[in-house]
């Protein structure tokens, strides 16, 4: 099967982010990882490739030229190959969506393709759905048990209060991972080694047809959270501490 | 004018209280409100829909939830009533529908968010797991938003027009992602991404047995239970409990962090938070900076004294 795994590369979870003139940002100290329920996409495409003997896992990404460290990551967890879509403008979801989809399609005959189920960038929450629609195959997300068996795909889905949906799916499909779904393996120092002398297919954006032009969804402005105030410890015996907190919470936050 | 759609999701049958937060905004609006509800009966839920124009019944004789269905139906509603926007519920269902909706109704969608400007197409939603917040507009076509629970003050209406009621068939058609089943969790656990309350454990916990006190505390307040990452990492809270950057983001009126430092990854994904308390051995825990209120303490000690004093005071 050929199997994929489209990934984006995001600031590190604990970088501090920084408004650089209102609609972006400042990228000048910023680590850049992949996003981290990509990784556990990554990591169930891996678990599927090792199941299905004969199995390629390619590795998409789009975005500027420093992405390719993030398919070097995907490489070096054990990705065959990779491809680049060379994209410097940010395009809306349905953009991003329509130009991943001409770039799979073009390439090979496509099975599973894994995804996060959000970037930690700008949550948008969406791609993974609209690349399926826009390949006309079916999708499920927030998926945190998966299973291929007999031609088909089973996956379970966290929905509310701990439930879980159970859905069958046809390949190709769309698997969109969550948290719980794996542990994301660690590259080997092999495995590094072999990344690096894999050479990434580039595509270029203007050859999807797509262009920054056609957003829809338009970034009006960037801004930062107003930031709390410096709360109070409330200090004293434990059972008096607690006595005020609980009236605090009462008759000055009036939360309960 | 615009026509407003709105989405009300039932939940086996329960109308949730969210969809509250969604008909404030549409009636301030000032515009016709239509509200679609995939129900047998519309009867019981028209005392919270008085003073809207439409409501759209969708009839079926099965209207369990298959996201493919919804959308072709949401997206057939959408061209036969001529919506130009229409609002959910950034809810697990919400999550998993809108986007499909998007694509069935060549829509814009933009998920998660804190405010909506109905008359101008813009609506502001975290990005970067919070850090910062984005405003965006959708300029032509539809759009679709939807809204995170707990963000939109409520308002009872005055109005007491009964709206319209009109009705449409479920599409039947061929579905490609099946749901073949719903596994509900053992416990009665309360959502954490609506709840109004939340009882967090951290590390400090020491063990999974230990997250007892905190349910207890919980039940006491009728609220959800949550967990850190390093908690869940540790093993001691299963992954559907964590709050945080790569857990749930939740958004209560009141959170109770009981032994977590308050890494960046956690606070991101509860610090909106009307109030945060904190419960900590450590006086230096970045936690205290974040928190409204804090008690320095071990919170085996704490914790119970708590869940006695609540149910003094809320008896």
């Amino acid at each position: 099967m050929n199997i994929y795994a489209c990934i984006k590369q995001v600031p590190d979870t604990e970088a501090s982010i920084l408004i650089k003139d209102g609609k972006s940002i400042n990228e000048a100290a910023i680590k850049w990882i992949v996003s981290p329920h990509d990784e556990y996409a990554i990591e169930e495409a891996l678990k599927l490739k090792e199941k299905i003997l004969g199995s390629t896992l390619t590795a998409v990404c789009l975005g500027p030229e420093r992405v390719q460290n993030a398919l070097r990551t995907a490489l070096a967890m054990g990705a065959d190959r990779a491809v680049h879509v060379e994209s410097s403008v940010a395009l809306d979801s349905q953009n991003t969506a329509r130009a991943l989809a001409q770039v799979i399609r073009a390439d090979k005959e496509f099975g599973v393709i894994f995804m996060g189920k959000q970037a930690i960038d700008d949550d948008a929450y969406q791609l993974h759905i609209l690349l399926a629609e826009e390949l006309a195959i079916p999708v499920a997300t927030n998926v945190m048990a998966f299973s291929f068996d007999g031609g088909k795909v089973r996956v379970e889905r966290e929905i509310d209060e701990g439930a879980r949906e159970v859905i069958e799916m046809a390949v190709p499909c769309v698997v969109a991972a969550a948290k719980g779904l794996n542990t994301p393996r660690y590259a080997s120092m092999m495995g590094i080694m072999k990344a690096k002398k894999i050479e990434i297919k580039k595509t270029p954006l203007a050859e999807t047809g797509v262009d920054e032009a056609q957003n829809k969804v338009r970034l009006l402005k960037l801004s930062a959270p107003a930031e709390k105030p410096q709360g109070r410890v409330i200090s004293g015996e434990a059972a008096d501490a607690v006595c005020e907190l609980v009236r605090l919470l009462r008759e000055e936050a009036k939360v309960i | 004018m615009a026509n407003i759609g709105l989405y009300i999701e039932l939940k086996e049958g329960v109308f949730k209280k969210s969809n509250r937060e969604l008909l404030s905004l549409a009636r301030k609006s000032g515009q016709p409100v239509h509200a679609v509800l995939f129900c047998p009966d519309v009867q019981p839920y028209l005392e919270e829909l008085k003073g809207i124009q439409t409501v759209i019944q969708v009839q079926g004789a099965d209207l369990t939830y298959q996201p493919d269905r919804y959308a072709r139906t949401l997206a057939a509603v959408i061209q036969e009533f001529k919506l130009d926007i229409v609002c959910g519920i950034f809810s697990a269902q919400g999550k998993d529908l809108f986007p499909r909706l998007a694509a069935k109704a060549k829509a814009s969608l933009v998920n998660d968010c804190l405010a909506v400007d109905l008359d101008n197409r813009k609506a502001i939603k975290p990005v970067y797991s919070g850090k910062l917040l984005a405003e965006y507009q959708i300029d032509a076509g539809t759009a679709l938003f939807t809204i995170r629970p707990n963000v939109i003050a409520v308002e009872t209406t005055t109005a007491t027009k009964a709206p319209e009621i009109k009705t449409v068939a479920l599409d039947n058609g061929e579905l490609q992602t099946k749901i073949i089943s719903v596994e509900k969790s053992a416990s009665q656990k309360i959502d954490l991404t609506e709840a109004e309350i939340i009882v967090s454990g951290g590390r400090a916990m020491k063990g999974k047995e230990n997250f007892a006190i905190l349910e207890d505390l919980a039940k006491v307040l009728n609220g959800g239970l949550g967990a850190s990452r390093a908690a869940v990492d540790a093993e001691y809270a299963s992954a559907d409990m964590q709050v945080g950057q790569t857990g749930k983001v939740v958004n209560p009126k009141l959170y109770i962090a009981c032994g977590i430092s308050g890494a960046i990854q956690h606070f991101v994904g509860m610090k909106t938070s009307k109030i945060i308390v904190a419960v900590n051995k450590d006086p230096e825990a970045p936690i205290f900076k974040k928190a409204d209120y804090g008690i320095v303490g071990d919170l085996f000690t704490i914790v119970p004294l708590l869940k006695e004093e609540f149910k003094k005071v809320l008896s």
